[in-house]
């Protein structure tokens, strides 16, 4: 479904941000992706989702092959990725709720499938009682369970959460990480990019280890390793 | 962007008073052909119809001996002497003459020199080529030096206002990118994105155009007493208000014009899209 072709991504000489990079993902899967600051994490997010072309090789997704896709196609291809970020991206002037249909407003979908949906995805995320909330009145928690409705709202095939438990507690970070892999069961890829050795250490998932920018392992039922 | 529109809407107004100006002067130019008294109404009549066979002539008017004397006494009734000096004269003194009027000021010269050939010098006591010629070359200079001017003046501001009004939408796009970042990242289309910022670009345009309209209001009325005593025959506030519809259609159109061509600059450069 995901695949990364012998990609490369070159800042500038000094740089290398990835380098021979091969990588499938299944549907359905639930991947970790770990590594020190700076080790290409990010940079392999922002290629799938067409922020940055690669310098070398090919990505795709599903039918897209991603660094060919023309500004005016990306649109189509973010819409079939939810993204989480650690600082939520949340838009302060908007509810809870808003912040969630706005992604569907962005679409164009009719006021009647906004309400429909949205009650659903926010009981999901367990913030029913929160939905008339604006971000500044929610816990850090609660700002990433919106987030994470937020991107599941348009129903993607994958979710990609990087770092999302950055800014949370422990007791917080472990409710995300309960929410994402419900999400996976649901049927949905995640991908879920973190530093955080105890999560993935208890996921016992497959666990991709970057480290200046190659993949030094690929491990089915793996751990949190970094040397 | 409203003082670009102003300045357009005054070249506008501007060319419009220089066009009747000059028509209103041309409209005065003739020349007027005297002949010697001894010479036969049936000659000048000749001549008259020759002139006016020339493509170059718009129109001759004869005036007869008796017609010129008839409004030279009426000129003059308040002047005795000048009364008494023709009584005193006996016979009328006065040359019949014809008052040539060219289609254009700049054919005047041709019907000079036809007037100047051999057959009719004979005829002719003299011609005189009214010396507006002159003031009037100038002020159709004038006119046109004044318009090259103000169309320069209105591309320059133009530009100017393009980049205020791309500077004003770049800042409104810096001040809500955390918002732009979060349509691209729910996949929002990029017209979604960028047609907001168009539709200031136009709204901008729009407002400008009303309120440089509404600027013209006061200078109007101040201006017209002005232009009235310079040019009674022109009504610049007559004009400007039997025109108010044409002349922001105008303005709406230049304005809307420069926002959008502004916005879309500024969505192009600074969206990435």
């Amino acid at each position: 479904m995901i695949s990364f072709q012998n990609v490369s991504k070159v800042y500038n000489s000094h740089s290398v941000a990835l380098e021979g990079v091969n990588l499938t993902i299944q549907p359905k899967e639930f991947i970790c992706i770990v590594g020190r600051n700076g080790a290409g994490k990010s940079t392999i997010i922002k290629l799938l989702i067409g922020e940055e072309k690669p310098t070398k090789g090919r990505v795709f997704f599903g039918p897209y092959e991603v660094n060919k896709l023309k500004p005016q196609e990306m649109p189509a291809l973010r819409r079939q990725i939810g993204i989480v970020f650690q600082d939520f991206r949340l838009l302060p002037t908007k509810t809870a709720q808003e912040n969630i249909a706005f992604a569907l407003e962005v679409e164009g979908r009719p006021q009647s499938e906004i309400d429909e949906f949205v009650p659903q995805v926010l009981d999901m995320v367990g913030l029913a009682h929160r939905a008339r909330n604006f971000p500044h009145e929610l816990s850090g928690g609660e700002k990433q369970r919106v987030a994470i409705a937020r991107a599941m709202i348009n129903r993607p095939a994958v979710v990609v959460a990087d770092e999302p438990t950055g800014n949370l507690d422990p007791i917080h970070a472990g409710d995300i990480v309960k929410l994402l892999l419900k999400i996976n069961e649901l049927g949905t890829t995640v991908i879920l990019v973190t530093h955080n050795r105890e999560i993935v250490n208890s996921l016992n998932r497959r666990v991709i280890s970057l480290d200046n920018g190659r993949i030094i392992r690929d491990e089915a039922n793996g751990k949190y390793v970094l040397a | 962007m409203t003082l670009v529109l102003f300045v357009f809407l005054n070249l506008i107004i501007f060319n419009v008073l220089a066009d009747s100006a000059l028509a209103i002067l041309r409209d005065k130019i003739d020349i007027s052909v005297y002949f010697q008294t001894n010479v036969s109404e049936d000659d000048i009549l000749k001549v008259q119809r020759s002139l006016a066979s020339l493509s170059e002539v718009k129109d001759v008017e004869y005036i007869s001996r008796d017609l010129a004397l008839q409004s030279f006494k009426d000129r003059h009734k308040e002047d005795q002497t000048i009364n008494q000096a023709l009584e005193v004269l006996g016979e009328n003194p006065l040359s019949a003459s014809l008052n040539i009027k060219a289609k254009d000021p700049r054919d005047y010269p041709v019907i000079v020199s036809y007037l100047n050939n051999e057959n009719l010098n004979n005829l002719v006591d003299q011609v005189t080529y009214s010396q507006n010629q002159l003031i009037i070359n100038r002020l159709a200079n004038i006119a046109e030096t004044a318009g090259k001017g103000g169309v320069a003046l209105t591309v320059i501001l133009s530009v100017i206002a393009v980049f205020v009004t791309l500077n004003t939408i770049i800042l409104t796009i810096y001040s809500t990118r955390d918002e732009i970042g979060v349509m691209r990242l729910v996949g929002a289309a990029n017209k979604f994105i960028s047609g907001p910022y168009i539709i200031q670009g136009v709204l901008y345009g729009i407002l400008a155009a009303f309120l440089s309209m509404l600027l013209m209001v006061p200078l109007i009325s101040v201006a017209a007493p002005y232009v009235k005593v310079l040019m009674p025959e022109v009504n610049i506030n007559g004009y400007f208000y039997s025109n108010l519809l044409k002349l922001t259609g105008y303005q709406l159109g230049f304005g809307v014009v420069l926002g959008t061509v502004s916005s879309i600059i500024a969505v192009r450069r600074y969206l990435k899209i």
